[in-house]
């Protein structure tokens, strides 16, 4: 597997060298002529390239797309050589040259996804109609990430994801121009499995709380598999509406259900609620069957914590990205993010901020545009020194493939933004998996 | 049995929350024929009362952490702490009941600016007016707490002594199993003692019969010289009071964002509509039906022959009810007919 | 009367001519673009068609996004079945959504007033969450339903190649994405628009009107009003159902979020804001609140500072600081305050703000043209 991608990432620098040799040869008008290859919202001329950061700027999720935002605009900042580069100087193998990409100097537009498919259509639309933009990115959830991502296929436009966990989005629904460097549903179950395992022992009865769309249930599926796999039980696995706010009624169930773990596949703030009133009604208290009972969430993101205040103290979940992490480019980037900001990025912040870079060089490394050609470049792309050690977007799926970080609320933490410590870094070996079993095609890289 | 029992107890509790907030709707709804968007906005805006008295209580002297050099990374030690110690502490914890003494004058002025300012303005006004002015005026309230605090829930934790669980099952001698929040314990006698407050200030003062007769009819109760725009005034003031004083009580269950709100309005305007048009005695016992029958269709016993029945019962028992009453529960003819 | 008659074909023709004319009159506000231009002709249609019911009738429906949203899944549901083609796609739009108005419409018109806008409201918030969980075998839940390259299509299988991408919708050749799918849109909007224009002045409308001023009145004169209220709240039913198929021929997707109470509470804003009853209020409103969704969304910063660069660095910094509050993550600010200042100056909605511009300007070009201010006067 690995050969074959190497070989298509070398055919692609060859295509980038000829490229770059092809634009270095003629005026641009005469390239654009020669190569033919008239693609949507080709800069052409231009002395700026346009790029649209479409994110959440209401509804639930504003805060997570309003920090998504901060982080576009310090890679922007740094991709112009502006700023002290964070991640571009960690980064390799690195083509950026911090004069914007291929030399022209990189603008962005805005948008708001509004967390609904159809909004963050449109939203995406506009920049791609309106304000020409050559690449789409964010997003705060898998509904949105899939909708627009099948949108950028028809349009032509590459859409680098923003946060989406659902295996679908590169699974099932994966698409040629969409590209997702954040961790998914099963790669959580595949690193928190065996830290479970470790913690909790291999006799236990777990009880799961789904939200009702289709995150929810990939999460639980890959939970289930992985739990299921080490010898625990399901006690149940019971959906619950999406927004319900208060979750009593399917609390309550569980407290003489049998079982000894809760395991909420939540996110946001359905996992703030439910985990706060999991604790009001004294499950963490408990003895079943002999064990501590425990509550497992598999997705936590800091802003969920600071939602669940004390509740998250001692709960293990699985993270894509830490600011604690101490590796020099996970250090890079929150000291140029902290000394933008005055805070730490969060890890939505963080695969935005990388995506950006990464579409960027994958420009620099074809030297050009054309998406089809960038495309190429980023499948089977290997670095190194974005914070989640060695990485690859594998080809078959466009999904990256990195260590998984297990994190655990802290009991006693040292800052109002120590909320996670690192329990445990998962090789990124022992979460990798055959591309084939969730379905799906990519589709033509010519649309 | 338990479990039977427990979500009786779970259906109460919702119940008592859907009441709360319906009761305050219905005032306004019966007695001034206001159809006011807005009302789940005030029940936000008293959540947010509690937010920030908590913040003015926990405002702290700030200890760098100096581990962390790239970014301001502090330790929040709570001024109340340092100059009272121990009791500091204690008062911090009850932050919640006693910030429904800080939300209660904050509602009235709310309530009071509200109708002065703005609803008076509307009474003579069609409702499709009133729905556009409140709408518009709910999505303002909320667009600005959500620049003052962020759309992260905010937790609000109980007082430490109620934060556990009450072992309900000892009490009715069914044996240990049967636990319960005490908070939630705490929130059903709250609403019952709201809910008795307001009718008794309703049924027993003069003042509650002139409003009652004011929602019977106003133009009579008007031309008796009667000043029934002030009382109105009063009974906005009196609805924003309630919605925000539950809102208060509501935050440890579920930590508030600026969009609470929006999530219990429709849901209000049903429990008002279904317990039937100007009758407070119909919305609370729709509240309580709701909240019960939400509450064991979510069993899985329940989920298991109808998958989905619990993300639409509410509204299921709604159009059955009000298909099989003309007014709901107990509503009087004539009100909001047309 | 004759008078009358020619005032509604002007009428007519200049809304015509300014639909289609969008693209160029636009252009300065930046709101020229295809996709944005199909939002305003397709809400046009939804609030048209919602104004039918409630700005003729008086019944405020809180629940038609349920047609809007049934009308898009049928729609998907025939590119992914049948055809690429635009058209069948828009008949089973038209078609699913009637039937569904019609079973709401016959249960819910049982009651009037607020029972009937609760009744209407529980109906479509059914059909909302049994769409985002439930049913997503046929709606693909939060995700949204798709077009995939498995799809049968049956009756283009016969007749085309099947490509490698995914085919996109047409109409008989044509592609219905950018300016060719808005003037489909536009065209079907005025059609709306004139069929609207017909219903105000038919007897019919006379009836629903008469309806809405007072129903018992109505009812003694032994008339049955149910079956012209049934009529008029199919009509809507339908015309959302068109709206929701052509958001679907323009962009093949259908989700769930289409159907919730925000989307059926969206139309009635957008009717009151522009003015219930009158013809063309609703369109302005709808017009008005996409715009505030699309462009006022996507002003930034960076942009505000290109803006208010001329003024001195210090000054435009606040200012940038102020009017951020206003747009971006802030527009749903600006549009809660719109629809507070709207509804209380300006009692009918938009439209009355244009009477009165075009009264004031009338007043002042009194003393040029006596004919036309003596008929103003005599209006008056």
């Amino acid at each position: 597997m690995s050969n074959s991608n190497k070989f298509s990432r070398r055919q692609a620098l060859k295509f980038g060298a000829a490229g770059a040799a092809a634009m270095g040869a003629g005026p641009l008008i005469f390239t654009r002529n020669a190569w033919a290859q008239a693609f949507p919202n080709d800069p052409g001329s231009n002395a700026n390239v346009i790029l649209g950061f479409n994110v959440p700027q209401t509804g639930p999720y504003s805060d997570e797309g309003a920090d998504e935002l901060r982080a576009y605009m310090l890679a922007v900042k740094h991709l112009n050589g502006e700023g002290d580069g964070g991640m571009m100087n960690t980064f390799t193998p690195s083509s950026l040259k911090g004069n914007g990409i291929l030399g022209k100097k990189v603008t962005y537009t805005t948008g708001d996804t509004q967390t609904k498919s159809d909004a963050a259509r449109a939203s995406a639309k506009r920049m791609i109609e309106k304000d020409g933009a050559l690449m789409i990115t964010g997003g705060s959830s898998s509904g949105v990430a899939v909708a627009v991502q099948g949108l950028c296929q028809e349009a032509g436009i590459i859409f680098m994801a923003g946060l989406t966990h659902s295996n679908d989005t590169t699974g099932k629904d994966k698409k040629r121009y969409g590209f997702r460097h954040f961790f998914n549903a099963y790669m959580s179950g595949a690193a928190l499995g065996p830290v479970l395992e470790k913690e909790y022992g291999t006799e236990r009865r777990a009880y799961h709380l789904t939200a009702d769309y289709t995150w929810g249930w990939t999460q639980e599926e890959s939970m289930r598999q992985f739990t299921e796999g080490m010898g625990w039980q399901t006690a149940a696995a019971v959906k619950t509406p999406v927004g319900a706010g208060d979750f009593s009624q399917y609390i309550t169930p569980v407290l003489n259900s049998g079982a000894d773990v809760l395991v909420l596949n939540h996110y946001g703030k359905d996992m703030i609620n439910s985990l706060t009133q999991s604790i009001q009604f004294g499950l963490r208290d408990k003895q079943v069957n002999g064990k501590n009972f425990e509550i497992v969430v598999p997705l936590f993101s800091r802003l969920m914590a600071q939602g669940a205040g004390e509740n998250i103290k001692g709960i293990l979940g699985s993270t894509n990205w830490n600011w604690s992490l101490q590796d020099a480019g996970s250090q890079a980037f929150v000291k140029s993010f902290g000394a933008e900001y005055g805070f730490p990025p969060s890890m939505a912040a963080h695969t935005c901020y990388v995506q950006t870079l990464l579409y960027a060089n994958a420009c620099e490394m074809t030297g050009t545009f054309y998406p089809p050609e960038v495309i190429k470049a980023l499948e089977g792309f290997s670095f190194d020194g974005m914070g989640n050690g060695k990485t690859e977007y594998r080809a078959e799926d466009h999904q990256c493939f990195k260590d998984v970080l297990v994190v655990r609320g802290n009991e006693n933490p040292s800052s109002q933004f120590d909320l996670l410590e690192v329990v445990e870094t998962t090789p990124r070996s022992q979460v990798e998996y055959d591309a084939k079993i969730f379905g799906g095609e990519l589709g033509p890289y010519k649309v | 049995m338990d479990s039977i029992l427990i979500q009786l107890l779970n259906g109460l509790d919702k119940g008592a929350a859907y009441a709360l907030i319906a009761l305050g709707l219905t005032l306004v709804f019966g007695t001034l024929g206001i159809v006011n968007f807005a009302h789940g906005a005030i029940f936000m805006l008293g959540a947010f009362c509690a937010v920030t008295f908590r913040k003015l209580l926990t405002l702290s002297e700030k200890v760098q952490d100096p581990t962390v050099t790239l970014f301001a990374a502090y330790k929040e030690v709570p001024y109340l702490k340092i100059w009272f110690g121990d009791t500091g502490l204690m008062i911090i914890d009850y932050a919640v009941p006693l910030s429904i003494l800080f939300s209660i004058p904050i509602m009235i002025l709310v309530g009071y600016v509200m109708e002065r300012g703005l609803i008076r303005h509307f009474y003579k006004r069609p409702h499709a007016d009133q729905i556009l002015v409140t709408f518009g005026l709910a999505i303002v309230i909320q667009e600005l707490i959500k620049a003052a605090f962020g759309a992260n829930p905010i937790p609000q934790p109980p007082p430490d002594i109620v934060s556990g669980s009450a072992n309900v099952g000892l009490w009715l001698g069914l044996g240990e199993a049967l636990v319960y929040p005490w908070w939630r314990l705490m929130y059903l006698v709250f609403s019952a003692v709201m809910i008795f407050g307001v009718f008794s200030f309703l049924k027993y003062t003069t003042y509650g019969m002139v409003v009652r007769a004011g929602m019977w009819d106003r133009e009579t109760v008007g031309l008796l010289g009667i000043n029934i725009e002030r009382r109105f005034t009063i009974v906005f003031a009196l609805a924003a009071v309630v919605a925000g004083v539950a809102g208060v009580m509501y935050t440890p269950i579920l930590p508030p964002d600026y969009h609470m709100g929006m999530d219990f309005l429709v849901l209000s305007f049903v429990v008002v509509v279904v317990g039937g048009m100007g009758s407070l005695g119909g919305a609370v016992a729709a509240g309580f039906l709701l909240g019960i029958v939400q509450s064991f269709a979510s069993m899985n016993e329940i989920k298991d022959i109808f998958p989905g029945i619990d993300q639409i019962i509410i509204y299921l028992v709604a159009v059955v009810i009000l298909l099989t009453r003309p007014r709901g529960l107990m509503g009087r003819a004539g009100v909001m007919e047309d | 009367m004759k008078q009358k008659l020619f005032n509604d074909t002007t009428l007519f023709l200049t809304f015509a001519a300014a639909i289609l004319l969008m693209p160029i009159w636009l252009a300065p506000l930046g709101a020229s673009y295809p996709d944005l231009l199909q939002k305003f002709a397709i809400y046009g249609i939804f609030a048209i068609g919602y104004n039918i019911l409630f700005g003729l009738t008086g019944y405020l429906s809180f629940g038609h996004a349920a047609f809007l949203g049934v009308g898009s899944y049928a729609a998907v549901w025939s590119f992914k079945l049948f055809t690429m083609n635009a058209i069948p796609a828009v008949l089973f739009g038209v078609f699913f959504a009637g039937v569904l108005a019609l079973i709401i419409g016959y249960l819910s018109l049982r009651r009037s007033g607020i029972y009937f806008s609760i009744l209407t409201l529980a109906f479509a918030q059914m059909s909302y969450n049994l769409a985002y969980s439930v049913l997503t075998p046929i709606t693909n839940g939060e995700t949204g339903l798709q077009l995939t390259l498995q799809d049968p299509r049956m009756i283009d299988a016969m007749f085309i190649e099947v490509g490698e991408g995914l085919p996109i919708t047409n109409l008989f050749g044509i592609k219905m994405s950018g300016y060719s799918g808005f003037y489909f849109c536009a065209v079907l909007l005025i059609i709306c628009f004139y069929i609207s224009l017909r219903i105000f002045r038919s007897p019919f409308g006379l009836m629903l009107r008469g309806i809405k001023s007072n129903q018992n009145r109505m009812n003694y004169t032994g008339l049955n009003t149910r079956p012209y209220m049934l009529a008029a709240f199919v009509i809507s039913g339908m015309f959302a159902g068109l709206a929701g198929s052509l958001l679907a021929v323009t962009d093949p997707l259908a989700g769930a979020e289409r159907m919730q109470w925000t989307a059926s509470g969206e139309v009635v804003l957008m009717t009151i804001l522009g003015g219930v009853g009158t013809l063309i209020g609703p369109i302005l409103g709808a017009g008005l609140i996409k715009y505030f969704e699309n462009i006022f969304s996507s002003f930034n910063n960076n942009i505000l500072h290109d803006f208010f660069s001329f003024l001195p660095d210090t000054l435009e910094n606040i200012v940038v600081q102020v009017t951020g509050l206003f747009v971006g993550g802030g527009w749903h600010l600006t549009l809660g305050l719109l629809f507070v200042i709207v509804v209380v100056y300006l009692p009918g909605g938009i439209v009355e703000g244009f009477q009165r511009l075009a009264r004031l300007l009338s007043r002042k070009k009194q003393p040029d043209k006596t004919s036309s201010s003596l008929k103003n006067q005599s209006a008056e």
